[in-house]
């Protein structure tokens, strides 16, 4: 007990988040200063940041306490006190799971896949990625949220352009104005923010939850400013129509940009959603929902069907993508607990499954030099484990039962189908669609019999297979055991959805918004949905 | 007052006050160029590097000086010097400080530069001292026509400077250029200062307010309004606002690649704080007048500079026209600033130009370093940084940061510097000039990354030319870099420091 005590107090005093940042931004700037001579030493110092990142997040997850639905390991700081800025850092149930997603992703994709020039200012740039990443998920003052989401694109667009494929140039461009385009907007509408609401502040303040708990913007100004931020996160998800740069930063990246950018950068939209649309702006957010529950079902039919089209089959997974993000923006928008649960889980199981599509893409890439579908046949006979693998993945990815893919859109649908009933019914055409394109490519890739140039396919490496093992694992618990991610991601997600409820006119009704027990029960939902939130109450 | 206590029949044995200490960043540099002209004429072939140096340290000399007067008005409050004709405010004093910033960099560039060419000499030095000195007074006038005389200082210097490179006809056809288009928007300048002479019976500025307040509405106003028109139209072409930026990317391309890095920060800093004297504090109570024209300059200058920048194939250009691009920055800072001219509680609009013009000061500066040691005396065509990063990488990395700081990215000072004036613009509820500058600010990132990608992602043609980093313009471009990022991680002393800027009058 004491010995527990006193290990929540060390883990108080250590700035853990802020080492999140740190440890890989140091790693960057001290790649930078080796030697060329020494290719190695860049590879290790690489490892070893992303490798500490990553332990420090699952020691986060460890000392994360379940019960608490604020924010924890909060660290704040005075940075540019005149312009009321602070560095405020802290960690819901919301960005926890995106936060150990990176903390894994990021060493997964360096092991992965090597360069094939030029590691030293590889290595460089995804560790700046990653310590950008982590502050997006880990601030809590719009100000520093917004320097991070800004500072990922320079790493992100140097990746894509001197490490992707042909159309390289070009891509790494787009993506860029792309997203900067949208950022223009996010930029007038926080400073905006910051003013109009120190009205009842006392002086002006970047801090969200200041902001959001206290502050008083008019309810049409709030509308205004939600757009704002919304143009900025719909370019960055990316929402149907603001999606085309997707397609192509994508599939030029290299192999490691894929898996972020697919893995974690993708949520710095959704995520941005929950974080400062809703949260900062719950009535604007309520009042335009049938606009976003809109694209988000247009997004998820489209994305699908493109898909579907695709002779590439990075741009198909690509595509696949724009449809399960879609998922994503229907349940932020459905406002019920269930709901907004089952994209936080969304969220960190996309970043899972298709972060491991886009290594397996890689690979066949580094093989066969082709992603062409029409290229690729019958590698299930020459590399069996290979396939095995895909094929756990791929499934991951439709949506089966039993893997992770399966709890996000389940939550997602059967929270929206209460509030958002025939835009739910539509995206369940979707989950058939993932079926159709998945199984279709994998049809044509790997049955069959191989023709010349598949014969000789490698199987899978053992280095691939351990890069690929915490994927799968981490697959098939969340498909089988969810309950603990589930713990950890409601109770703040509850807190939200009330937040929304209280400053909005949603009809929220609170026997649904908590819905743990009756997971497996599609019915009477009412009775036993009343229960489980009284327990949730007494429990707190 | 200038006017009345100066009166010889009033007051036959009036001689003005003057602190000779307040005045002492303008006398050393004014003495600096004066030594550089004599003693350089005078003396046998002066040894390699010293005049680079001399000005340098001159500047560096007026800097110091200006810091120390900064305390003094911190502790004894502003006032105005020489009876009325110069403001002693943190305003000017902070001009003073980008100015022999300016300087000092500016000389470490121009030293390798003209070394071992017919250029050398002690002339282009004394030339910059004599410009800075010209800025120094326009953002210190508190007089119309104090702030003309050091208008056409600092003019008159850069003409000469901009075809200093004698042997190179783009240079002479930039001066001769800049000469004449120059001399045109003074004469619309010095014109407006006569209308609005004679409406408010003073060229004094604190004595033009209150002759202002005291006449009855409507009384000289069609005049005013006229000298106000042409006095923009003077200043916008100084700080090459567009429409009137016609000359900014034929004098920045043909000029010698340092007398441009000088034209865009001081010059720059300069003509921005005339604007600032000349209608924030001037006219305060035309600021309904004004405010309007600072809108649609700002709006034009965005978006002239970020769409005609995306065409050029010359980096000397594309930063010309960024550099239009950042005037339209700079103008929603006035435009914030304009909207609560001559209130008790000024807003945040002049400390954000402020902060602006001393950071841009710095990373412009840098990146046409980076342009006068890579292209030196030849064409700054973009193939020119072909591959730059194989061949210099760190002058590739100190360009990369330079761009960056350009497109506002964050953790650089030019991220700072567009918060700045875009927290003025919004608190001030000029939301549409707000989003009209940071869309534009995506075009012109367009830009940067064309040159980025050049330096990065190209190979470099066969028979490039060799690029060698001398010391001294190493050492500028280092320090500009240094900067750069240091004031965009931790900005907050600047801040302060700008946040405590006033103007008196």
């Amino acid at each position: 007990m004491i010995a527990a005590e006193a290990a929540t107090a060390g883990a108080a005093a250590f700035p853990l988040l802020s080492a999140l940042i740190f440890v890989p931004m140091i790693g960057a700037v001290a790649i930078l200063l080796t030697t060329k001579s020494r290719p190695e030493f860049a590879k290790l110092i690489g490892l070893l940041a992303s490798v500490m990142t990553g332990a420090l997040t699952i020691y986060m997850l460890k000392e994360f306490d379940q019960g608490d639905a604020g924010f924890q390991f909060v660290s704040q700081q005075d940075w540019i006190e005149r312009w009321g800025i602070g560095w405020h850092l802290g960690v819901d149930g919301i960005s926890l799971f995106l936060v150990v997603l990176t903390g894994i992703l990021f060493p997964l994709a360096i092991v992965g896949v090597d360069p094939h020039h030029g590691e030293k200012p590889y290595l460089a740039w995804l560790l700046m990625l990653e310590a950008g990443v982590m502050g997006s998920f880990l601030s809590l003052d719009l100000f520093l949220f917004f320097i991070f989401f800004e500072i990922v694109l320079v790493p992100m667009y140097f990746l894509i352009g001197g490490w992707g494929y042909e159309d390289r140039e070009y891509a790494a461009t787009k993506f860029y104005l792309y997203t900067f385009l949208g950022s223009a907007f996010m930029f007038v509408a926080l400073i905006a923010t910051a003013f109009i609401a120190s009205d009842g502040l006392g002086g002006v303040t970047f801090d969200l939850v200041e902001i959001a708990e206290n502050g008083n913007i008019a309810t049409t100004t709030a509308r205004w400013l939600f757009f704002g931020f919304a143009v900025a996160f719909a370019v960055k998800v990316p929402i149907f129509p603001l999606h085309t740069w997707l397609p192509d930063a994508h599939t030029q990246a290299p192999t490691a940009g894929s898996v972020v950018l697919a893995g974690v950068m993708l949520k710095l939209g959704t995520y941005g959603f929950l974080r400062f649309g809703l949260y900062l702006f719950p009535e604007a957010a309520v009042w335009s929902r049938a606009l976003w529950l809109t694209l988000a079902v247009i997004g998820i039919i489209y994305g699908a069907i493109a898909a579907t089209m695709q002779k590439d089959l990075k741009r198909l997974v690509a595509y696949s993508s724009i449809a399960h993000l879609g998922f994503v923006v229907l349940g932020t928008f459905a406002f019920t607990s269930q709901a907004i649960t089952g994209s936080v889980i969304q969220m960190v199981n996309h970043g899972v499954s298709t972060g491991a599509l886009f290594l397996f893409v890689g690979w066949i890439y580094e093989r066969r030099k082709t992603r062409q579908i029409a290229e690729l046949n019958g590698l299930q006979k020459v590399a069996p484990i290979f396939a095995a693998g895909f094929m756990v993945v791929m499934l991951s990815s439709i949506g089966v039962p039993g893997l992770n893919g399966f709890i996000g859109e389940y939550l997602i649908l059967l929270g929206s189908f209460q509030t958002a009933r025939w835009w739910t019914v539509v995206a369940t055409a979707g989950v058939i669609l993932a079926a159709l394109y998945l199984l279709w490519a994998y049809q044509r890739v790997f049955h069959g019999d191989p023709d010349e140039a598949n014969q000789s396919f490698p199987e899978l490496k053992v280095k691939e297979g351990l890069v690929l093992l915490p994927f799968l694992v981490a697959i098939v618990f969340t498909g089988v055991y969810p309950k603990p991610l589930l713990d950890r991601i409601e109770p703040s997600v509850d807190r939200l959805v009330a937040h929304v409820a209280e400053n909005s006119d949603v009809e929220t009704d609170p026997s649904y918004t908590t819905q743990r027990g009756e997971f497996e029960n599609e019915h009477g939902e009412e009775s036993e949905g009343e229960e489980s939130h009284g327990d949730e109450e007494g429990e707190g | 007052m200038l006017l009345e206590q100066a009166d010889p029949v009033l007051n036959p044995n009036f001689e003005p006050e003057v602190l000779w200490f307040a005045l002492s960043p303008l006398l050393v540099l004014v003495g600096g160029a004066l030594l550089l002209l004599v003693v350089g004429a005078l003396t046998p072939k002066w040894p390699k590097g010293l005049s680079a140096f001399v000005s340098a340290s001159t500047a560096g000399t007026a800097g110091v000086l200006a810091i120390v007067n900064w305390d003094d008005i911190s502790d004894r409050g502003p006032q105005t010097l020489v009876a009325g004709a110069l403001a002693f405010d943190k305003f000017a004093m902070w001009a003073t400080i980008v100015i022999t910033v300016s300087v000092i960099l500016v000389s470490l560039l121009t030293d390798d530069f003209i070394r071992d060419t017919p250029n050398d000499g002690p002339e282009v030095y004394a030339l910059y001292l004599v410009a800075a000195a010209g800025g120094i007074v326009m953002a210190s006038a508190n007089d119309l026509i104090v702030l003309f005389l050091g208008l056409e200082t600092l003019s008159l210097a850069l003409y000469v400077l901009a075809a200093s490179n004698r042997r190179n006809d783009p240079s002479a056809e930039s001066g001769l250029k800049y000469f004449v288009l120059g001399g045109f928007a003074s004469a619309f300048f010095l014109y407006g200062i006569a209308l609005v002479y004679g409406g408010t019976g003073s060229t004094n500025i604190g004595e033009m307010v209150v002759a202002i307040g005291n006449t009855t509405a409507g009384d000289n106003d069609a005049i005013v309004l006229a000298g106000i028109a042409l006095l923009l139209v003077g200043l916008a072409f100084k700080v090459a606002a567009a429409p009137f930026h016609i000359w900014a990317p034929d004098v920045y391309q043909g000029a010698p690649s340092p007398v441009t890095a000088f034209m865009a920060s001081a010059g720059k800093a300069a003509a921005f704080g005339a604007v600032t004297r000349v209608l924030v504090s001037g006219l305060p109570s035309f600021r309904d007048d004004w405010q309007p024209i600072i809108v649609v300059l700002a709006v034009m200058s965005l978006v002239a500079g970020a769409v005609l920048s995306v065409v050029q194939t010359n980096v000397k250009r594309m930063l010309a026209y960024s550099s239009v691009s950042h005037a339209g920055f700079l103008l929603v800072g006035v435009e914030a600033a304009a909207r609560t001219a001559g209130d008790p509680v000024p807003g945040l609009g002049i400390s954000s130009v402020q902060l602006y013009s001393l950071l841009y000061a710095v990373l412009v500066i840098g990146s046409f370093g980076v342009v006068t040691v890579v292209a030196g005396d030849r064409d700054a065509s973009l193939t020119s940084f072909n591959g730059l990063a194989k061949r210099k990488p760190l002058l590739a990395v100190a360009f990369t940061i330079f761009l960056l700081a350009q497109a506002g990215v964050p953790f650089t000072s030019g991220f700072i510097a567009k918060f700045g004036v875009i927290r003025a613009g919004v608190n001030e509820e000029s939301y549409a000039l707000a989003i009209i500058a940071m869309v534009t600010a995506v075009i012109t990132a367009f830009v940067y990354l064309r040159i980025m990608l050049s330096m990065w992602l190209r190979e470099a043609d066969e028979d490039a030319p060799a690029v060698t980093v001398p010391f001294s313009a190493g050492v500028a471009i280092a320090i500009a870099a240094t900067f750069t990022i240091a004031a965009g991680l931790y900005p907050t002393p600047l801040i302060d420091l700008t946040d405590t800027i006033q103007l008196v009058r």
